[in-house]
């Protein structure tokens, strides 16, 4: 699935990361916690979560994840997005909580690999 | 004669700069063509250790070593060293404070990752002295 089609399937805002819109991801990781992050992830994934930090935009660069979606409604500060732009790591904010952004996107069809 | 030999401070209790360090090294590897594959398990592991320096130790510093056919990480503290290492490395306990747990971190899966992440693995601590542990990859 491309970063675009997550964006529409969520009703999201992208906050950062037009030229990273045709990207294609394979599967998602919903957490608030990034230590499950780090141990649990897949390749070619997107992280949702409603921890809104510099550090989870760290653990994204360091799990090569191209897409973060903040659920809940949550808006990022500058510092996050500035983070978002250095580690080209497109950034989307959605209404939905994170129970329902993930059903959304398993759905459409971004499951588990 | 190795390819690279770095380290980098890691200071106690910094969640802005937590990760600076692992970032760099990551993209130390990549422009050295190392594997993606063996990169994002350095990276994994070494930013869990840059977060175990900042969260529990009184400061410390990453070393890192790139040999022909192997990469060697080691981190070093000093203190406040670790009482029960086989209880440290049980995946679920974690003697972080709320306000770590409150930044996504503390999930005590810390260490167990790293050695998961790691082919070699190595943890050696003295309370009230520190801590060292040594991570080591084949290329």
């Amino acid at each position: 699935m491309k970063i675009r089609e997550i964006l529409r399937v969520l009703d999201a805002r992208l906050v950062w990361g037009e030229p990273l819109l045709e990207e294609e991801v394979a599967t998602a990781c919903a957490s608030d916690m990034m230590s499950d992050v780090l141990a649990f992830s897949k390749e070619h994934t997107i992280l949702l979560t409603g921890l809104i930090n510099p550090q989870v935009l760290r653990t994204a660069d360091m799990l090569d994840i191209r897409c973060v979606v903040f659920v809940r409604g949550k808006q990022p500060n500058q510092e996050i997005v500035d983070l978002a732009r250095e580690y080209d790591v497109a950034i989307l904010s959605s209404g939905w909580t994170l129970y329902e952004a993930s059903g959304k996107l398993y759905e459409s069809g971004l499951k588990v690999e | 004669m190795s390819i690279l030999k770095d380290e980098f401070p890691v200071a106690a209790m910094d969640f802005v700069a937590a990760g600076e360090a692992s970032g760099k090294i990551k993209r130390m590897l990549k422009k050295l063509g190392v594997n993606i594959n063996v990169v994002r398990r350095v990276s994994i592991a070494c930013y869990e250790a840059e977060i175990n320096l900042v969260i529990h130790s009184r400061g410390g510093k990453i070393l890192l070593e790139v040999d022909e056919d192997k990469l060697t990480l080691i981190t070093r503290d000093v203190g406040p060293g670790i009482p029960d290492i086989p209880l440290a490395m049980r995946e679920g306990y974690s003697t972080a404070s709320d306000d770590v747990r409150m930044m996504g971190f503390g999930a005590g899966m810390g260490l167990s990752n790293m050695a998961r992440n790691s082919d070699r693995f190595h943890i050696e601590s003295q309370v009230g002295v520190g801590t060292e542990i040594t991570m080591g990859f084949d290329l």
